[in-house]
């Protein structure tokens, strides 16, 4: 029992929004993994045998036996496909448009305006004081946005009353907004109440940062 | 691909776009490749229009495109596109083989995730405002190029007539626009990127991609 390896394999950070996201669909399908750290601080993603699995250097990446996967849009894709136990697309064609641009304004709209190397630019070429505004802005806009999308179609969750894509992408990007940029998220009542949800469920908190191997310890 | 006249308008594809938005164009592309006619609804972003409360009801972060196919209504390129694909599965842009769907989700994501977003208007307008022109440009073409650098890795071991084989899917869509955005706006030297220059020739060619190009929209300006 202790010689069986996990036949999947996460490539994850523990603050990557990106990896919480496939965490939390492994968890809700209750596949196993070894979690294999990247820490993106230190610059792991440029290790050569990194870049081969992903030249873009982007956690997370998953690996399934001879199947290599990179970005949390394609990695989801892949699971809900070839695992579809507990499905986390909603089969109403109309609804599950709606996961999709949920998910998209998360990871097109938001995420890539925080994340750590655009960050790192402003802070060195705009200003150091600049960094946490110019992430606010983004993140309230896309908030905003999200707030007005769902709110004719959220009832428990995101899009209704079960778990679906777009809970699993909101989900990290309204802890990250929280904990680390202090949206004030007065403003979003929707989300807010959302984000009372999300911190019942066991599978969801089990994948947050905090909980990952590579998180520093208090 | 003229949009079609008729008492069924209910029932009839309606695109709103933006003869330059990229994205808009990824979607032109894909809805000539599934044969789907509709009709074209021009957002003029340069006179602010997206920030109309009738178009912020279609797509509250104000962006074009947004497909309306009688009640559903879907914003953003990636989602009308996931929707297509399912709705109208002649001429499928995702292979059936689960390496190959997931590479072109994975550069679609590339491009409409960590190549696009970056050099949106907005993003240009502010930068110019913070830190000058000459960086501004400076900052576009840092992105586009490391976006391309690993494209161009990650296709090496698939990539065929297209990007991802003999066939035109997904990973085509969004890339042909970009590689166009980025040469004629952001003069990206591709020789730099032999691979998807010569994806690109292909890709270029091809009908459908050219009559979804900006210059041959109703709104486009000469």
């Amino acid at each position: 029992m202790a010689h069986e390896e996990k036949k999947l394999k996460l490539y994850s950070y523990w603050r990557s929004s990106c990896s919480c996201r496939i965490r939390i669909a492994l968890n809700l399908k209750g596949l196993e993994y070894q979690y294999i750290p990247v820490n993106l601080f230190k610059g792991e993603q440029f290790s050569p045998e990194f870049q081969k699995l992903n030249p873009i250097g982007y956690v997370p990446v998953l690996v399934d036996g001879d199947i290599v996967i990179s970005d949390s849009f394609a990695i989801f894709m892949y699971l809900e496909e070839k695992y579809p136990q507990r499905s986390l697309l909603p089969s109403d064609l109309q609804k599950k448009a709606l996961n999709f641009q949920a998910a998209n304004i998360v990871c097109s709209s938001i995420q890539p305006l925080q994340n750590l190397a655009v960050l790192k630019y402003i802070e060195e070429k705009v200003s150091p004081d600049e960094k946490i505004p110019w992430a606010k802005r983004h993140i309230e806009k896309g908030f905003d946005a999200l707030e007005k999308l769902l709110k004719d179609h959220a009832g428990r969750y995101a899009t209704g009353d079960e778990v679906f894509m777009a809970d699993l992408f909101l989900a990290p990007q309204l802890h990250a907004g929280i904990k680390r940029f202090n949206v004030d998220m007065a403003k979003f009542p929707l989300l807010s109440r959302l984000n009372e949800a999300y911190s019942e469920l066991p599978h969801f908190q089990n994948a947050m940062p905090e909980n990952q191997p590579d998180a520093p310890s208090a | 691909m003229a949009p079609k006249d008729g008492g069924e308008a209910s029932s009839k594809l309606v695109l709103y776009s933006y003869w330059q938005s990229s994205c808009a164009w990824r979607i032109r592309f894909a809805l000539n490749l599934k044969g789907l006619s509709y009709e074209y609804k021009a957002v003029n972003l340069a006179k602010g229009e997206q920030f109309t409360p009738e178009f912020e009801r279609l797509n509250p972060l104000h962006f074009v495109p947004v497909l309306v196919d009688g009640d559903v209504v879907v914003s953003d390129s990636y989602a009308i596109l996931m929707y297509l694909e399912e709705k109208y599965p002649q001429r499928t842009l995702l292979p059936a083989d689960p390496q190959l769907k997931a590479l072109n989700l994975q550069v679609a994501s590339i491009i409409s995730s960590s190549i696009q977003p970056l050099h949106m208007l907005s993003i240009l307008k502010y930068l110019e405002e913070k830190v000058g022109s000459e960086e501004r440009l400076l900052f576009a073409q840092t992105n586009i190029e490391k976006g391309f650098l690993a494209l161009e890795k990650l296709l090496e071991d698939f990539v065929g007539k297209y990007a991802t084989g003999e066939e035109v899917y997904m990973a085509d869509v969004f890339m042909a626009p970009q590689i166009a955005v980025a040469t004629e706006r952001f003069k990206i030297d591709m020789s730099k990127f032999p691979t998807l220059s010569r994806i690109y020739e292909s890709q270029r060619a091809l009908p459908e991609f050219l009559a979804a190009s900006p210059e041959r929209q109703p709104d486009a300006v000469h």
